[in-house]
């Protein structure tokens, strides 16, 4: 396919390889952002690769991953209310809430359906309108768009039964976190390109300067991975911190305006809890006030108590800033497997730890 | 999450800048997509998109370039290449 295959030419990529490791002089600690980037590392075994000069550490950028037990609590509870159905990803179907799935509450009877777009459910709800049908709505910069849009639609076409559950998240924050963390071994970044479509990279200059960290943009194919670790590791070895834009060919500086308009109208910033993170200031979104009657918090009045304590075995607020490796987590491959999830980063299809379950897991960890 | 999918916007269905949709063809699969992200992409320009609507235009010029810079770094460093199999990516 045009704009994909050119970019996994073995040959091209081999030939990154060899160029990183002959300008590294020592190993360097790189995170990538985006967990569509993980899996594109891991599935193409660039980790290993490069694991003499090179350490990838992954980061939080898997948004079913980052969203709170509590809102999936609401969603589940919503499905189950007469008369209503939620839609969402395929991917968030399956991420335990405090105790149970929207999957296993749709077998018993919850009204549950997976669109490929929030606008899907737009579509949805024109044609029941006899029903109240709610969009579960997670996502970065990326995904928040289409949520926004859907809920400009609705209003244009005057539907009452249709809401957002809205978990929205903002990657800059996140990264912001990461950084502060005293532990945190990050030396470089690679920002994830997809939200920079939307949000451009200016945004990245004031964290490049203040943590002294060079952050590259790049896409998700194998030689747009090599050609921006390429970049950050020349940067690392000469000591600089620029924000260099290596996906030039989908990003602008200042992203695509008209996307982030559609976005502002809709929502504003605003703190947000991070499944496993905690609360980061200005990592989330929220409905204007004066689009308040498409929230599905205020449309439902749910008890919102937690319906159990979530599992305290998963280490996914760890795994999620880097500071162990899914496969260092004691559950991995033990009691935490893609069939049966102790954790949302085991479940998502851009998850960390069902990355390194479908590239890097092969037996069961030796007790030790 | 963050999936994008590069596509070719083979015809214009509506161009209301809040409905806005048009078929876009992947490899060789064609879906309708909305386009209110990007009302100027024209007719044979590849988008990428992401969630139902294309967030970005793809500019096939800066495409290019990058392919044909990194294809001079391949160059350079073919000689660095010879007789080291050892990692290849897969
Ligand atoms: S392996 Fe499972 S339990 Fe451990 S951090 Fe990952 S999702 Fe959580």
């Amino acid at each position: 396919m045009r704009f994909v295959d050119e970019y996994r030419d073995p040959d091209l990529a081999n030939a990154l390889i060899q160029q990183i490791r002959s300008v590294a002089t020592r190993r360097w600690t790189v995170m990538e952002v985006c967990g569509g980037q993980t899996h594109s590392l891991l599935r193409h075994g660039i980790d290993e690769a490069l694991s003499d000069c090179v350490e990838l550490i992954h980061g939080p950028g898997c948004p079913v991953c980052v969203t709170p037990a509590e809102a999936i609590d609401f969603a589940i509870g919503l499905s189950l209310e007469p008369g209503v159905l939620v839609a969402s990803f395929g991917d968030m179907l399956r991420v335990p809430g405090s105790n149970r799935s929207l999957l296993s509450a749709r077998a018993d009877g919850g009204s549950v359906r997976i669109v490929y777009s929030p606008l899907d459910a737009v579509e949805i709800a024109r044609q029941n309108v006899d029903r109240q049908v709610v969009f579960f709505a997670v996502g970065f910069e990326t995904t928040a768009p289409s949520t926004a849009l859907a809920v400009l639609q609705a209003d244009r076409l005057g539907l009452e039964n249709f809401s957002v559950l809205t978990a929205h998240v903002r990657v800059l924050p996140a990264m912001h976190a990461i950084l502060r963390d005293p532990h945190c071994r990050v030396q470089g970044f690679l920002a994830a390109g997809h939200v920079c479509t939307v949000m451009g990279f200016r945004q990245y200059e004031e964290l490049a300067t203040a943590f002294r960290v060079p952050i590259v943009v790049t896409g998700f194919e194998p030689v747009d991975l090599l050609a921006g670790l390429l970049e950050t590791v020349r940067q690392l070895e000469a000591g600089e911190c620029r924000v260099v834009n290596g996906y030039h060919r989908a990003v602008e500086d200042e992203g695509n305006a008209q996307a982030r308009g559609i976005v502002d109208r809709v929502y504003s910033v605003a703190d947000a809890a991070w499944r496993g993170l905690g609360v980061i200031p200005g990592g989330g979104l929220v409905l204007r006030p004066q689009w308040s009657r498409f929230d599905a918090f205020q449309r439902f009045p749910l008890n919102r108590v937690m319906m159990s304590a979530p599992q305290p075995e998963c280490r996914s607020g760890d795994v999620l800033t880097g500071r162990i490796r899914p496969s260092e987590c004691p559950e991995f491959g033990v009691r935490c497997r893609p069939e049966s999830p102790l954790g949302a980063p085991m479940v998502s299809s851009e998850g960390a730890c069902a990355a390194y379950y479908r590239y890097r897991h092969t037996e069961p960890r030796a007790q030790s | 999450m963050c999936l994008g999918v590069p596509g070719k916007v083979v015809r214009w269905i509506d161009r209301d800048p809040l409905f806005a949709r048009a078929e876009i063809e992947f490899g060789a699969v064609r879906r309708v997509c909305h386009m209110a992200c990007v009302l100027e992409a024209e007719v044979d320009e590849y988008v990428i998109v992401h969630a139902g609507i294309a967030i970005a235009r793809i500019r096939a010029d800066e495409a290019q370039r990058l392919l044909s810079e990194l294809s001079a770094i391949a160059q350079d460093g073919s000689d660095d290449l010879a007789g080291d199999d050892s990692h290849e990516i897969r």
